[in-house]
């Protein structure tokens, strides 16, 4: 069963409660061939669990790493991905596209 | 985000009502504007832009930069007839992330052997359907080929400004259909958004390929703007 957005929703606000750390990432603009539109999002709790996406899965483990950052210092974050990044394959997407992505804590 | 921010996000969705969350990019100030007050908010025409396409995206106004994030109501479908077509176009609909509702009051068709999963309804539309909420953002068809069940169906989901409706018939079939229909009250305008025959023309045959063929015509009136989806659906 696929998350959708309103249940990732509903768990960051369940987490909240439950007491844990909380950030929530949202794609906010996109350019070229970007795997998920603007809007798509992802939540993430200081056990490093995460629901949803920002992109095909090529980003992802990068934007956990910065939300666990995020939750920590409370301060929101910019990130851009594209593939004319030197990491490309690493953290980069392979389609071509740029993205970039707001991550705020919850709470 | 604040939790009150997030809570009443997740409270208008849960009642169906759009919202919109307005973010300053630049500091991560935010505030969260309901459908019913867009009209009077100063971003007015921005909000009611994105509202309509059903898209988040980045605004400048006032040299902020402004993240408008979009929260559409999940798309339902709802079929009238617990038929063949309905047992493929269900799960198919599922997989497309809709809320599927199946009504038919013949109980022999509206069984959970031949829906497994699917919320029934074994009722006449005049029952089934008030209950439901049917919106804007349904989806609505009507497939059972037996008047006395798809007609006040079909009644009922004009009234309800769904945003696509379909109906299985042959043109034939669909003519006299909208002969009656208007004996019932219809205008020409509700009779012009019945999408009959039902189904973008792809050579569909089998119970399956009619409904990929009416999932198809549903994704194309809800993502294409409105003259495109017409010439798509033609």
């Amino acid at each position: 069963m696929l998350n959708r957005d309103e249940d990732i929703l509903q768990a960051a606000e369940n987490w909240q409660k439950a007491g844990h750390g909380v950030a929530l990432a949202t794609v906010v603009e996109t350019w070229g061939s970007a795997p998920r539109p603007a809007g798509s999002s992802l939540v993430i709790n200081d056990d490093g669990t995460f629901l949803g996406s920002v992109s095909g899965g090529c980003v992802e483990g990068a934007v956990v790493t910065e939300a666990l950052d995020v939750i920590a210092s409370g301060k929101p974050k910019m990130l851009e991905f594209g593939v004319a990044d030197e990491t490309a394959w690493n953290v980069g997407l392979s389609c071509g596209g740029t993205i970039r992505v707001f991550v705020e804590k919850v709470g | 985000m604040k939790l009150e921010t997030l809570m009443e996000v997740n409270a208008e969705r849960a009642a169906r009502r759009p919202v919109i969350v307005v973010t300053d990019i630049a500091n991560g100030e935010q505030r969260l504007v309901k459908a019913r007050d867009i009209a009077a908010d100063p971003l007015s025409a921005d909000l009611a832009r994105q509202l309509r396409m059903g898209k988040s995206g980045m605004v400048e106004a006032g040299g902020k930069q402004l993240f408008l994030n979009v929260y559409a109501p999940t798309a339902r479908l709802v079929i009238i007839g617990a038929v063949h077509i309905s047992q493929a176009l269900a799960p198919l609909a599922r997989a497309l992330d809709y809320d599927v509702t199946v009504v038919d009051p013949r109980t022999a068709f509206a069984s959970p052997e031949r829906f497994p999963d699917v919320p029934l309804i074994a009722e006449w539309p005049e029952v089934a359907l008030p209950p439901l909420n049917i919106d804007h953002y349904t989806a609505f068809v009507a497939v059972t080929h037996d008047p006395k069940i798809d007609d006040p169906a079909l009644l009922h989901a004009f009234a309800r400004d769904c945003f696509y409706i379909g109906a299985l018939g042959s043109r034939k079939t669909h003519a006299k259909r909208a002969e009656r229909l208007k004996a019932q009250g219809a205008s020409d305008a509700d009779i012009a958004r019945i999408h009959a025959p039902i189904g973008l023309s792809i050579g569909a045959v089998s119970p399956s390929e009619i409904a990929v063929s009416i999932m198809a015509e549903i994704t194309a009136e809800l993502r294409l703007p409105k003259a495109a989806a017409k010439v798509q659906a033609a």
